[in-house]
């Protein structure tokens, strides 16, 4: 009843590597280092270029140029079926023909291993996905989340220094996408296996991994933690597709060492100014901004930008709040649990301290790519 | 856990629910004039051709002990058989990689392929087994090539072999089209995945992609068998003496010899041997997966 025995992890380690297909650049001189043992996750919007990445460390497509280390040696050249990689789809890829359990072992038959310990391994990896009753079951007669389950069995199986999987709770429920997140997190702890994951869902990123890559048209905008991405993004793209957050625009000018910016006819300063002669933008998490009567509670130093209010959700765990300023800018708040009550078109002040704002370098792809 | 477990099962439940929901009463009749026709001109015929065969001339199984008592006959009955599978096995050998062809073409190769499967089919069988007459005759098309080239000619005219050739030709779609229909639901990125579990590709081919194909197989194989089995025209007209098929002796038979109770009672035996294949075939046919298709 254990699971199978830890592995050591694969490092992966990818130099200035491109894709192109024609003319189409799809990944366009990414370095990426994926640690032995790590939960990694290639986060972005479809066409990012993440499963291309993904593609390139499976083996399916060949690198256009730059180099690809799997363990410390060149896989370069080397066909998927030899690089003892484990990968789970989204559309699981179950072998129809076979039962569960014929599936689980036909990698260990290709790799010549026969008899009770081939049983026992089956069993085994089935154990460890919680699956064991259901070796004699065909693929088509299980659910979705079953299915995955297995797949993800068959890819373990063989103690692969490393497991690939391409937003493998894609097409399942909300509920059993959060309670696999979770299945998922716990196999990786026991198993000490290198996990890259690819998914477009920021939420699960955050739930599943040590670090996360973010994507954009073809190249990493940041690799780091989830915190790292959510508190300190480096660019407005990870700012936004991490997390909720609200974009000031407006004029700005530097005066000494703070960034004075002015919207909607009120002025907003942050500490710091940005590098080169870049125009800055205002980042604002929405559990950073506190809602208030209008020039209630001041606090010194702190930022007060009026609006009105233009929706106000009630999330159980808190409220949710909409905030049309002047320039017609929805600032997104969230008032915890307990917080004064406001009501659609009240008349309120969105207050946050300089230190609690995030100023970057403005991005017009930013927007585009977020659909 | 056990919301999962119970998931499938539900859904499945649900999904007939929803079929019998929807199934309006009396559809049984859409298929009211097919089972006329079928009715009218295969049930009656057929009724008359077995009842002839137990009475016509005398009341009894008198045509069934001369069918089995002459050599000859039983001769021709295994010839039938043997050309059938020879004919079952050279389409399949020729269709399979043909079929496979088809679904990893572009898309106008692919209807250049089908064109190539359909115009033939369009011409009649007749038309088509005279022209393998003037290929295949000994001073025909194929042995001029051999000629000029230095070879021998062959024997191709009048014999088993001509036969086959022509007879695959004229049932090569029946074979093509239900294997191609097969392999183009089969899910190939499950070849990915296996050559992801470490199988080479050719391995990941047998062992995935040629298990999922066989339902198409079986298909085109007893359309082929069963049409072979009957065949007249082709053996008929490339066939010789030594190349005689069962149709041919029961046409014999009852237009020649006007015996309408031994004619018959060959037709009885062929159709009887035909369904105890089929019933041999069956379990192999039988498969627990539904099907490979991708799903939306």
């Amino acid at each position: 009843m254990h699971a199978p025995q830890r592995s050591a992890g694969a490092a992966i380690e990818i130099r200035k590597a491109s894709k192109r297909y024609g003319a189409f650049t799809a990944l366009n001189d990414i370095d990426l280092h994926i640690r032995p043992g790590e939960f990694m996750t290639l986060l972005g919007p479809s066409g990012s270029g993440k499963t291309t990445t993904l593609n390139l460390i499976a083996g399916f497509t060949d690198i256009s140029s730059g180099t690809l280390e799997i363990g410390g040696k060149s896989v370069t050249g080397l066909p998927s079926h030899k690089r003892n990689i484990g990968v789970v789809f989204q559309h699981y890829a179950l072998f129809p023909h076979m039962t569960v359990g014929k599936n689980v072992a036909y990698p260990l038959t290709l790799r010549g291993i026969k008899g009770d310990d081939r049983e026992a391994r089956v069993k085994r990896a089935l154990d460890m996905v919680k699956m064991a009753d259901f070796a004699h079951r065909y693929p088509n007669e299980l659910s979705g989340g079953q299915q995955q389950r297995v797949a993800l069995a068959r890819a373990l199986v063989f103690d692969p220094p490393l497991l690939l999987m391409d937003e493998p709770l894609g097409a399942l429920d909300k509920k059993l996408r959060e309670w696999l997140q979770l299945e998922i997190k716990r196999i990786h702890r026991e198993l000490g296996t290198t996990f890259v994951y690819v998914t477009h869902d920021q939420e699960e990123a955050l739930v599943l991994s040590d670090r996360i890559a973010v994507f954009n048209g073809g190249r990493i905008e940041q690799i780091g933690t989830g915190r790292e991405l959510y508190d300190s993004p480096a660019t407005l793209f990870v700012g936004r597709f991490i997390g909720e957050s609200t974009v000031l625009r407006g004029s700005a000018e530097i005066s000494g060492d703070e960034t004075v910016m002015t919207t909607g006819g009120q002025k907003v300063i942050a500490h710091g100014r940005l590098a080169g002669g870049a125009r800055p933008v205002i980042l604002l998490r929405p559990e950073r901004v506190a809602l208030k009567r209008p020039g209630a509670d001041v606090v010194s130093g702190e930022n007060r930008l009026t609006g009105t209010i233009a929706e106000a959700i009630y999330l159980g765990s808190g409220s949710k709040y909409e905030v049309r300023l002047a320039d017609g800018t929805i600032a997104v708040v969230r008032g915890p649990l307990g917080a004064a009550d406001f009501g659609i078109c009240d008349t309120v002040d969105i207050a946050f301290l300089p230190s609690d704002l995030i100023l970057l370098p403005d991005d017009a792809s930013a927007d585009v790519t977020l659909t | 856990m056990t919301a999962t477990h119970d998931e499938g099962l539900r859904s499945a439940v649900d999904r007939s629910a929803f079929l019998s929901r929807f199934r309006p009463r009396g559809a049984v009749w859409l298929a009211a004039p097919a089972v006329l026709v079928l009715l009218v001109v295969l049930a009656y015929p057929l009724g008359i051709v077995v009842w002839r065969s137990f009475t016509d001339p005398a009341v009894g199984v008198d045509n069934y002990v001369w069918f089995f008592q002459s050599a000859v006959n039983r001769t021709v009955l295994q010839r039938t058989f043997v050309v059938a599978a020879w004919v079952t096995l050279v389409s399949l050998i020729c269709a399979y990689p043909y079929a496979y062809a088809m679904t990893i073409v572009g898309k106008n190769v692919r209807l250049a392929l089908i064109l190539c499967v359909l115009v033939p089919f369009w011409l009649s069988g007749v038309v088509r087994t005279l022209a393998w007459v003037i290929l295949l005759q000994d001073s025909g098309v194929i042995n001029s090539i051999l000629r000029g080239l230095g070879l021998s000619p062959v024997k191709l005219i009048r014999t088993l072999p001509g036969v086959v050739i022509g007879m695959t030709q004229v049932l090569l779609p029946f074979m093509i089209l239900p294997i191609y229909s097969v392999m183009k639901g089969i899910d190939t990125r499950l070849l990915q995945a296996a050559r992801s579990l470490g199988a080479k590709p050719w391995k990941a081919f047998l062992q995935i992609y040629v298990p999922l194909s066989l339902p198409g197989v079986y298909a085109g194989a007893i359309i082929v068998f069963i049409l072979s089995l009957g065949f007249y025209i082709t053996p008929a007209l490339l066939g010789g003496p030594r190349s005689i098929l069962l149709s041919s002796l029961v046409q014999n038979q009852v237009l020649s010899l006007l015996n309408w109770g031994r004619g018959g009672a060959m037709g009885v035996v062929l159709l009887v041997a035909t369904f105890v294949l089929l019933a041999l075939a069956a379990p192999l046919m039988r498969q627990k997966h539904t099907s490979s298709r991708r799903e939306a």
